[in-house]
């Protein structure tokens, strides 16, 4: 007698995602939607989305949603989780939004120590807009506004985001993981599990970076880009718990 | 262990993923199109599915569900 | 019981009372009394005070807070409130309540830190992108600050919508006696739209982007009911000496003040002249000023700007009678005699125009 063992997370609704093939953000929508169903979230969660190509996942996720202006998620965040302590609040952000614009919002709610989990989608690029540089671009990376690729003199050096706010007193929980092959995968549903134990336990502010594929603005197939993340990307963001305090 | 597994056809965008990461190789790219325009992934029964739901795992489109146990 | 207090601690300790519970703001002079004061008296009745790291994490603040279902308010001048635009597009645009305080100051750019009255446009044609209003409240004294902050609360409630009130550097520095045993509490809201978790009920989304452009005509024109509904039933303004006169003049807050020394001194000289003085900058008074056209040919826009009332006193009057106007920018505040003296004159034309 067959057993299923796995079926589609109740957190998700029916609709079909917008992503391109092979994209990252599909990924981690799809484990955040298995892990508030594990923990029973869906009463409780209350996620903040981003400008860019995640900002559909109010369209995805059965869970209360809200929208941010580009940059604003981790303040908006603040305010909702001041006035909600109990319930868990999230901000899904990619790397624009959380490292260009969002910068000051930030890394001042890590600051304060703000009990918020941000999810950073860091594939490498401003996907939406159609593959401008983002702060994580790489060095001599190719993209529409850096056609020569990415040079330093110009337009500056690729950001890590975790290291950057490891040294804020505020902030318990940053791991960097990645969605491009299966043992990736597993370890990034980890660190989402833990990130939100961090918020519930009240220890401090948590981030979980997800090195993820573009394949579309990375003009790679689907395999090509899952394996730049493991031969190049993942050298530039080195995979693994950059900051945890006891929980 | 027995397994298989059903491909949402229309969900499929025929990133790969599923079949690159298959340790049985036992999903194929068709030839076939669904109503988006993708070539689609498939599995046909009588493959050597564990249900190990690596494929599950790795497909961004929530396209897969396992099954797996039995007695063969 | 009358306490002596500045402007912007009085704005604070009404909209406490008011049931305001989370204030967002970060320093920029004239308004910092208000910031200073919420430090303090925020956390008393266990609210949120958070100073945050720039004017545009307050507003998201606020919106955050808002969503979750808190009375929430932050406050700027002058920069910090251009800073703020892009949050109070996403308020309008989510329904959200919200009250925005603006103690105005000298501009454009850092302009200076005198009180000002150059932020009339950009308060009352909503100030940031897409098509929609706030609410806009001039008061004119300490105690009407005061006074108009629970109101604030409660129209931005009822509407779902940020109010701004809309201060100045004088109004909020200046300390009068006011009292607040009067101030009642709005009363809460059936808030079925904010976020608490989907317990029980499906899950609720807050977003304003609508890619299918029959969606977003459809809640743009949703917002432009909303707004024609404000404008029939919340004008408020207060006119004085109208009956008599021969010559309207137009001005709020700081400006209605000065001008009423003028007045008194224009009477005392047997010039005939009354005030029509808006309480609501959005809505507009329209209707008071269009009646009043039908006795009185003579309008006096006075405003510590180069000009932004006299527009809406222009449409307002629809080609009707004559607009005089005087106006000081750059921080620059007459005295009652300074406008007595431009007043006069400008009657005293009119009047040999009539003959």
């Amino acid at each position: 007698m067959m057993k299923k063992v796995y079926s589609r997370p109740k957190s998700l609704k029916p609709a079909h995602f917008h992503y391109c093939p092979g994209c990252g953000h599909a990924i981690v929508n799809r484990l955040l939607a298995e892990v508030i169903d594990e923990m029973e979230l869906r009463d409780n969660i209350i996620c903040v989305a981003p400008a860019g190509c995640g900002m559909l996942v109010y369209n995805y996720f059965d869970i209360d949603c809200l929208e941010s202006a580009h940059g604003r998620g981790a303040a908006v965040a603040t305010g909702l989780k001041r006035v909600r302590p109990e319930n868990l609040v999230i901000s899904y952000q990619g790397d624009g939004d959380l490292a260009a614009i969002g910068t000051a919002e930030s890394f001042h709610a890590a600051n304060r120590g703000e009990l918020i989990t941000i999810i950073f989608v860091n594939n490498g690029v401003y996907g939406m807009t159609g593959g401008q540089m983002a702060p994580t671009t790489i060095l001599d990376q190719v993209t529409t506004t850096t056609p020569a690729g990415r040079i330093s003199g110009q337009a500056g050096h690729p950001v890590k985001m975790c290291e950057v706010l490891a040294v804020l007193d505020g902030t318990s929980y940053l791991e960097r993981v990645a969605v491009h092959k299966p043992a990736a995968i597993v370890a990034t549903k980890k660190a989402i599990i833990k990130a939100f134990k961090h918020q519930m336990n009240k220890t401090g502010f948590s981030m979980v970076e997800i090195l993820s594929p573009c394949p579309t603005n990375w003009k790679m197939d689907t395999l090509q880009s899952c394996k730049w993340i493991d031969d190049v990307m993942s050298k530039q963001f080195p995979i693994g718990v950059v900051k945890e305090v006891k929980c | 262990m027995k397994g298989y597994i059903e491909i949402d056809q229309e969900r499929c965008k025929g990133c790969s993923f599923c079949i690159e990461y298959c340790p049985k190789k036992a999903i194929v790219l068709t030839d076939k199109l669904n109503l988006k325009g993708y070539f689609v992934a498939a599995y046909e029964d009588g493959q050597e599915c564990t249900g190990c739901a690596v494929c599950a795992l790795m497909c961004p489109e929530v396209a897969i569900e396992v099954y797996r146990g039995g007695t063969t | 019981m009358k306490k002596l207090m500045s402007g912007n601690a009085a704005a604070g300790e009404a909209a406490v009372l008011a049931g305001c519970t989370c204030y967002f703001g970060y320093p920029i002079t004239p308004q910092n009394e208000l910031t200073e004061y919420m430090a303090k008296r925020v956390p008393e009745v266990g609210g949120v005070f958070i100073q945050s790291e720039s004017e545009i994490a307050a507003i998201n603040m606020v919106l955050g807070a808002s969503v979750a279902g808190a009375r929430a308010m932050t406050s700027s001048s002058g920069p910090g409130i251009s800073l703020k635009q892009e949050g109070i597009s996403y308020l309008a645009a989510d329904e959200l309540p919200a009250v925005i305080l603006n103690m105005v100051r000298g501009g454009p750019g850092m302009g200076n830190i005198s009180p000002a009255q150059s932020d009339y446009l950009q308060a009352t044609r909503g100030g940031g992108h897409g098509d929609y209003r706030t609410i806009v409240l001039a008061p004119s004294s300490v105690q009407e600050i005061a006074d108009l902050m629970p109101l604030a609360f409660e129209l931005a409630e009822k509407y779902r919508n940020p109010v701004v009130v809309l201060g100045d550097g004088m109004l909020g520095q200046m300390m009068e006696p006011v009292e607040f045993d009067h101030i009642k509490k709005p009363e809460e809201s059936a808030k079925d739209y904010i976020l608490t978790g989907a317990k029980g009920r499906p899950s609720r989304m807050v977003r304003s982007l609508l890619f299918d452009v029959k969606e977003l005509e459809e809640h743009n024109w949703k917002l432009a009911r909303k707004y024609q509904r404000i404008e029939q039933n919340e004008v408020r303004y207060e006119t004085y000496l109208l009956d008599d006169a021969e010559m309207a003049v137009v001005a709020y807050g700081t400006a209605a003040r000065i001008a009423k020394g003028a007045i008194s001194r224009l009477r005392q000289e047997g010039l005939k002249v009354g005030i029509i003085r808006p309480i609501t900058l959005w809505p507009f008074p329209a209707k008071i000023i269009q009646e009043t056209a039908k006795t009185i040919h003579d309008f006096f826009v006075f405003e510590m700007s180069t000009g932004q009332l006299i527009e809406d006193v222009k449409l307002s009057l629809e080609g009707k009678g004559h607009v005089h106007f005087y106006g000081r920018p750059g921080g620059v505040i007459p005295t009652p005699v300074d406008l007595f003296r431009i007043i006069s004159r400008h009657y005293y034309q009119a009047q040999r125009g009539k003959k």
